[in-house]
């Protein structure tokens, strides 16, 4: 690392990756040249300086209420989402590639989900199995045959990324049902505006400040035709959601109103919110409540989220719903190992981020393979959300290998493996002084009859050591993520640019 | 006219201005009646302030003996107390939560500030000899907020609400206040004494009212003079008359700007009581002023359920857009 750091006493001496790839200093081999003067600052800064900017950060997240609700027996408690003071960069050339694979992605996706909810040419063409969609519980019979504006269904996307040891950027999940975090990384980024103006000064940062501006954009496109000024409303599930300050944050971005369930009524399968003057008519819908909660008439009876027949007012074409409703069927575990073949049928393109690798057991020669190096794989069953049931394989003991060998052989279509992806790690602010921490990056794109992706993204850390799981629930923090402009100008970046 | 307030905004914001208020009033409450709590005389004084807030059986039931502290305690940093000033600004602190899409950054930020604030107070800065300090505070952190919003709050038909919630809980608790020392003064003394000059500053201290008082009435203070212009002042910014105008006047506005049809019903009751605050002060003493009181609270009552049904939604629901 010496070249990386600029003393030898720096902030940054002795700082050791561990043998995965690093954000900040690339490999050893080939440093990354865009961070150097990132670096350079950082190095000449007091840790007790770092640590009283992270201080105030904190404090500062906090009193501006820039929180998500954890709730307990007695009550809700509002937790700050940890903020890293060092951010994460990514290189000019580096996100371009991102961009346009982020693009690709959500278009294949788009393309899917309109072809299986049409004439289902993946399907009768052998691609994508029948059962797998058709079978999936996120697949909406009731979307069969009805046409979206610009056949968008994904209107909102995030992606999740991760960064493996030769510093290949790969796909781990999609998002594309109600993906949360754009708000903390455009938050992120006012904090450090405010506290650490210094390190940013010169560098040339693409700003994320038009997420806003677009996602209303992108709502007034998909509104019926023919409304001059469609009115567009943010529908929340209340203020008890975990994520209510996004809601807030992203109705405030876009000058819109903030609507709960209680506030919408459907007359004649148009939709109408209450006003101090009465109804006043609504045509489009950024929702953030699952499908089965947004309207009991038509799906979950049990919902007191959502709007008694809002999905008819849908189907007539009276509103717009962001997202679709349906989408979940793409983001599933077991579709996702096919979008790289979604990407071939349908745009004749290789993926430009790939998948992680992943053997589909329901296939011969993978199911062969997982057999025969399960010790150093990762076994999923498809069907499960949160992590349910999954095996890894480097920390399992030989009786959990050998019953999830008997479950993948009796019942090989219900499982994939991968490889256990050593995720890349970036220089992270703790208790005992700076050092690595693993890191994930979730992009988010927006669509309506073309897709716009925020520069950058989330990039979400794991804060306790050698832990690979971000989630916030489990711990995680963020950092604001650099996307460097190509063609930088002033005299630090002309220095940063040099390798 | 298109109009973007939803129903339930306007009642969260009305009902956000009123528990800053309220908390505002508590805090003038309790950090002027300190200096009397030493006295045989002056527990029983606190113990008027549980009865007038109707709430002789809760207080019993969490505490066994009446003192100055647990009355203090009661009404200051008990959550389990819905009137203390704890639980004002934690509902004033929910609803400021809904309303952050539509509040100022600031606003919503102080009041956030302040309800950590409070939840971090200890017993030590509720003890009676260092209550005067945390009132000050309380009602510092209250005017802050009326500050910052007066500064920042974009003045839409959002705004009205704040104001009409602000100024019904601003007249409904300088009518509490006056009856609080109006109460003690017939029931020990019946005529006037020294004693009551003494309780008068108190009420007049309260409100902040002392020195404007002095100026109108430069001789004399008896319960005349602090009713009429408590109640009848129309100079005065915490008197009733002062709110009531004002009231009046943003409800006229509110209408006329939006084109609201509601309203109305609000106004009516806004108007009954205007017409009895031209009536000699004397006549109204002789009434009872505590009967009167009592009226005005549940006109204002009455108001505020107007507003519910016409603007908050809690009228029978529409049928046609």
């Amino acid at each position: 690392m010496s070249e990386s750091a600029a003393t030898d006493r720096g902030l940054l001496a002795g700082y050791d990756p561990g043998g995965f790839y690093d954000e900040l200093f690339g490999q050893v081999a080939a440093p990354a040249a865009h961070t150097r003067l990132v670096r350079r600052r950082l190095d000449s800064m007091a840790l007790e300086e770092l640590r009283r900017r992270a201080h105030d950060a904190e404090l500062e997240l906090y009193n501006l209420g820039i929180t998500f609700l954890i709730m307990s027996e007695r009550d809700a408690v509002d937790r700050i989402l940890p903020f890293d003071l060092i951010p994460r960069t990514i290189s000019a050339a580096e996100w371009e590639r991102l961009e346009a694979g982020v693009v690709q992605r959500v278009t294949a996706l788009n393309l899917f989900l309109h072809d299986i909810y049409h004439d289902q040419k993946i399907i009768k063409d052998g691609v994508v199995p029948a059962d797998l969609v058709l079978g999936n519980p996120n697949y909406r019979p009731h979307m069969a045959g009805l046409d979206v504006p610009h056949g968008t269904y994904i209107h909102i996307l995030g992606v999740d990324l991760v960064r493996d040891g030769s510093g290949t950027f790969r796909v781990l999940e999609d998002n594309g049902r109600v993906p949360s975090g754009v708000s903390y990384v455009i938050e992120n980024r006012h904090m450090m505006t405010r506290v650490f103006p210094d390190l940013m000064q010169d560098i040339g940062i693409r700003p994320v400040d038009e997420y806003g501006m677009r996602l209303l954009q992108t709502m007034a496109e998909i509104a019926p035709a023919g409304i001059r000024e469609p009115r567009v409303v943010l529908l929340s599930p209340g203020t008890y959601n975990s994520a209510f300050f996004e809601h807030i944050f992203l109705a405030r971005e876009m000058g819109v109103p903030l609507v709960e369930g209680r506030d919408l009524v459907i007359h004649d399968d148009r939709v109408y919110m209450r006003t101090i003057g009465g109804l006043a008519r609504v045509d489009a819908i950024y929702r953030r409540i699952g499908d089965d909660f947004l309207d009991p008439k038509a799906f979950n009876p049990a919902s007191l989220l959502g709007v008694p027949g809002l999905f008819e007012a849908y189907r007539k074409g009276h509103v717009a719903l962001a997202n679709a409703i349906g989408t979940g069927v793409a983001d599933d575990k077991a579709v996702y190992c096919y979008v790289p073949r979604m990407i071939r049928y349908y745009l004749d393109q290789d993926a430009i981020i790939p998948n992680v690798d992943t053997y589909i057991c329901r296939e011969p020669d993978s199911l062969k393979y997982t057999c025969d190096n399960l010790a150093n794989l990762v076994v999923k069953p498809v069907g499960e959300a949160g992590g349910y049931g999954i095996v890894i394989g480097p920390r399992a003991t030989q009786m959990e290998l050998e019953r999830c060998r008997e479950k993948l052989l009796a019942n090989p279509e219900n499982y994939i493996s991968q490889p256990l992806v050593p995720l890349s790690v970036c220089p992270t602010l703790t208790d005992t002084g700076i050092e690595p921490r693993h890191v994930d990056l979730r992009p988010f794109a927006i669509t309506g009859s073309k897709t716009w992706v925020l520069p950058g993204g989330l990039s979400r850390v794991a804060l306790r050591r050698g832990a690979l799981v971000v989630n916030s629930s489990q711990g995680g923090g963020s950092k604001d993520t650099w996307v460097l402009e190509a063609n930088p100008l002033g005299p630090g970046t002309m220095e940063g640019g040099r390798p | 006219m298109i109009h973007n307030l939803l129903a339930r905004y306007a009642e969260s914001l009305f009902w956000m201005a009123r528990y800053m208020e309220r908390a505002e009033n508590l805090a003038r409450i309790l950090g002027v009646h300190e200096f009397q709590g030493t006295t045989a005389r002056g527990q029983r004084d606190w113990y008027s302030i549980v009865r007038l807030n109707a709430d002789e059986q809760r207080f019993a039931t969490r505490y066994p003996v009446t003192t100055a502290q647990n009355v203090v305690n009661f009404y200051l940093s008990d959550g389990n107390n819905p009137t203390s000033i704890i639980s004002a600004v934690r509902m004033a602190r929910d609803n400021a939560r809904t309303m952050r899409p539509w509040i100022s950054t600031e606003m919503w930020s102080q009041i956030n500030v302040f309800h950590n604030r409070m939840l971090a107070l200890t017993a030590e800065d509720v003890r009676l000899p260092n209550l005067v300090r945390t009132c000050a505070a309380i009602k510092e952190a209250c005017q802050t907020h009326t500050g910052i919003t007066e500064g920042t709050f974009y003045q839409d038909e959002g705004w009205y609400h704040y104001r009409i919630g602000k100024l019904i809980e601003r007249a409904d608790q300088t009518t509490r206040l006056l009856d609080i020392h109006y109460h003690a003064v017939v029931r020990d003394d019946g005529a006037a004494g020294h004693y009551d000059v003494v309780r008068w500053h108190a009420v007049l201290r309260s409100a902040a009212g002392y020195h404007a008082f002095r100026r109108v009435y430069p001789r004399g203070m008896g319960a005349a003079q602090v009713a009429a212009f408590m109640l009848f002042n129309e100079s005065f910014p915490r008197s009733v008359a002062v709110c009531v105008a004002q009231i009046n006047g943003m409800l006229a506005r509110l209408k006329s700007h939006y084109l609201l049809r509601g309203g109305n019903g609000a106004m009516e009751k806004v108007d009954e009581i205007q017409a009895t605050l031209a009536r000699p002060v004397e006549r109204v003493l002789d009434d009872g002023l505590h009967s009167y009181l009592d009226w005005l609270q549940c006109r204002f009552a009455d108001v505020t359920s107007e507003l519910g049904r016409d603007f908050f939604g809690h009228g029978p629901p529409a049928t046609s857009p």
